[in-house]
């Protein structure tokens, strides 16, 4: 085994003790992946620095602890998490809740939305799909290096399930909130599906909030389809408390004509992975894939994005953007592949830092394979201080110093947030990320606990 | 009673009091002694050939920090210029009308300006204006300086031409109706129209008591905007100041002249 063997058996022993039970609980269809998905675990482990893709974080800070594991979802558990009311004004969206990973057991388990969307419990639509489950669940999640993919695979039970019919332009939004809520330290695992069918039109937003002050460990894979001609969107929302760690794996594979956007926006949290894998599978694709990171104190996020252009006439934007205060640390890894096929290549990428003090540290690291001759590719990676000359401009026009700089972090910022679409939400983010720049949002702002 | 009141208005004599000012850059001697007074009401041109120092004395008059100061003294309104911070300078009714404007994403410029001009109000003990208020105020000052209402809405100088960025200096200009206007090659880059626009602006916000410092290379700009002196900045000394006709001068002979003439000085 690769990896950190240690820490890793910690984790095969939980499968080996916890299985039947997770079984007994699954649908058949999810469960016929459990075992060799457990084989690769095996092979990979848990990744650790020596992995080139998790060279320059650390997940042992989180992954050698004891944690209660969460595999059986409780009813009482959801009383709290029934409770929580998102903060953002006027955003109007169909939502969601899940707990520790688990889709409420009080209400319907599948609801179904107008224009005949479906949304719901992955595992309740194991059993009343089979064919949808069947044609998508499994096939866009795999990875050869990384462990953790592996890990939810075999032990994962629910999360969230989308069905979008061909030709549905669907313009409300869907939110995901995801809540992690324990007495005790916790580690839990969901696995999401979002099927967009062709000519369908999708947005959806994910948010990731911690409800109690203690330790978790949340490891989570999304797969979605798009399919022809359709697009999605997608804003994940990243604002829990130091003490959270959010490893995320999201697969979007597209067909042709296809348009998605992804937008990764991690305010606050310990430690942050985000995994974001884009397949461009058919002409005329096109992907957008956005960040933006704010750190201080000992946070870590790091952002890896892997977009693979299989098919001639594609285009891809990586932007990904970090504010690092303190002694805070990030990390960026973009690959584009372009295979031998894919003609008319158009794929750039742009990493831009802003480092606040001496001890904050990124790493960055283009990865790019081009096996075409005629294509577009271009990068660019920037780790620095504020620029100079446009803090002296806003200071020559009467603006302090100190107000002048959170204007030019604020704009640096923006840069991303404006990609967002649903405009409550960009708007929100708008603010949240100037108080989080202030220095007023010390944790999530709409968390119910005060944790610190 | 009101004529001793008059008086001691009309006593404000000289609003920028600049005494034997010499400033280095990384240890190179830039401004080896210059010496200007401008009073309320006056636009003084600057002219010059490259490298004489004309952009480094702006730099100083709005507090660059590259520049230092080796000797001499900046009074402005009575007080120690070169003991204020930028933004202290910029409230107290300086402004700078940048060579080269900085171009800074995601910061839009109504914000921009908003924040700047309420700035200016907090520092002389006023409300923030409203925003309906503020609104109407941008709509006026875009009218004045003829800039395009979209630009208004982008972020600060992103993408701008640079004939707009140079409008776009104006506009904030008025916006914030300095007492002393210093307007560094403002007239560089601009094709006829937007000269022409750029001056109307400038005469638009000529009043009886503020003041302008002109910089600039070209005799051109000052046919639109008549100077009441011009000085030339040759080798960081001023070594001529004449009335307007010296641009003329300038125009016609170029400044090979002027150079014979402070060598044949120095030779003397």
């Amino acid at each position: 085994m690769s990896g950190n063997s240690e820490v890793s058996e910690k984790y095969l022993n939980l499968y080996r003790e916890n299985i039947d039970k997770i079984s007994s609980i699954s649908a058949p269809y999810i469960n016929s992946f459990r075992s060799s998905a457990f084989e690769r675990f095996s092979k990979l482990g848990i990744p650790s620095k020596k992995d080139e893709a998790y060279k320059y974080t650390n997940l042992n800070i989180f992954f050698d602890h004891d944690y209660r594991s969460y595999f059986l979802p409780v009813a009482s558990d959801f009383i709290k998490a029934e409770e929580f009311r998102c903060d953002v004004a006027d955003l109007d969206a169909h939502g969601i809740v899940l707990l520790n990973g688990f889709y409420p057991t009080i209400n319907d388990k599948l609801r179904q939305l107008p224009s005949g969307v479906w949304i719901g419990s992955i595992n309740e639509a194991a059993l009343r799909f089979p064919d949808l489950i069947e044609k998508h669940y499994g096939k866009y999640a795999d990875s050869d290096t990384d462990g953790l993919v592996h890990l939810n695979t075999a032990m994962a039970s629910d999360g969230v399930f989308v069905y979008v019919p061909k030709g549905v332009r669907f313009n409300k939004p869907v939110q995901i909130v995801n809540l992690v809520q324990s007495e005790e330290d916790m580690f839990n695992q969901h696995r999401n599906l979002i099927i967009v069918e062709k000519d369908a039109e999708f947005s959806i937003i994910i948010c990731d909030h911690a409800l109690s002050p203690k330790k978790f460990l949340t490891n989570a894979v999304t797969e979605v389809y798009v399919g022809e001609s359709a697009h999605f969107d997608l804003v994940r929302v990243q604002n829990e408390h130091n003490a959270a760690c959010k490893v995320t794996h999201t697969f979007i594979h597209q067909e042709k004509n296809s348009i998605t956007s992804s937008i990764n926006m991690t305010l606050h949290g310990g430690l942050i992975r985000n995994s974001t894998y884009h397949f461009l599978g058919g002409e005329n694709a096109e992907t957008n894939s956005c960040g933006l990171y704010l750190t201080d104190k000992w946070q870590h996020v790091d952002n890896f994005v892997n977009v693979d252009h299989a098919f001639p006439n594609c285009t891809s934007n990586q932007l990904f953007k970090g504010v690092l205060d303190d002694m805070s640390t990030g990390a960026f890894n973009g690959r584009i592949l372009v295979r031998p096929d894919a003609q008319k290549t158009l794929a750039y990428q742009k990493n831009n830092n802003i480092l606040l003090t001496d001890d904050a540290k990124m790493d960055t690291k283009p990865q790019l394979e081009i096996h075409a001759d005629d294509v577009k590719c271009s990068h660019g990676a920037t780790v620095g201080q504020l620029d100079g000359d446009a803090l002296f401009y806003l200071q020559s026009r009467g603006i302090d110093k100190h107000e002048a700089k959170l204007m030019l972090m604020f704009g640096f910022a923006h840069e991303v947030i404006q990609n967002i679409k649903v405009e409550p939400l960009r708007e929100r983010m708008d603010n949240l990320v100037m108080q989080r720049l202030r220095g007023e949002l010390s944790r999530c702002a709409s968390c119910v606990v005060k944790c610190g | 009673m009101l004529k001793i009141k008059k008086k001691i208005i009309v006593r404000i004599i000289i609003m920028l009091d600049i005494n034997n000012l010499k400033v280095s850059i990384a240890g190179k001697s830039i401004l080896k002694g210059v010496s200007l007074h401008v009073k309320p009401g006056e636009i003084h041109a600057i002219m010059g050939p490259n490298g004489s120092g004309k952009s480094t004395l702006a730099s100083v008059l709005t507090g660059r920090e590259f520049a230092e100061v080796t000797e001499g003294t900046v009074t402005y309104m009575g007080n120690n210029l070169l003991e204020m911070s930028p933004e202290d300078r910029a409230k107290e009714g300086i402004f700078l009308g940048f060579q080269y404007p900085i171009e800074i994403p995601g910061v839009s410029m109504v914000n921009f300006m908003k924040t700047a001009v309420n700035e200016k109000r907090k520092h002389h003990g006023l409300d923030p204006l409203s925003a309906s208020d503020f609104l109407k105020m941008m709509r006026e000052k875009k009218e004045l300086v003829e800039i395009d209402s979209k630009l208004a809405n982008r972020s600060v100088n992103e993408g701008f031409s640079g004939g707009e960025k140079k409008k776009n200096e104006i506009f904030q200009m008025a916006m914030l109706e300095p007492k002393l206007a210093i307007l560094d090659e403002t007239d560089s880059g601009l094709d006829i129209d937007a000269l022409r626009i750029v001056a109307n602006g400038v005469n638009k916000l000529k009043k009886a008591d503020n003041s302008f410092i002109v910089i600039t290379h070209y005799q051109r700009l000052l046919d639109h905007i008549i100077p009441d002196v011009v000085h030339v900045l040759y080798d960081g000394r001023i070594v001529k100041t004449a009335g307007k006709e010296l641009a003329l001068e300038l125009e016609a002979k170029g400044y090979d002249w002027i150079k014979k003439e402070v060598e044949n000085n120095v030779i003397a």
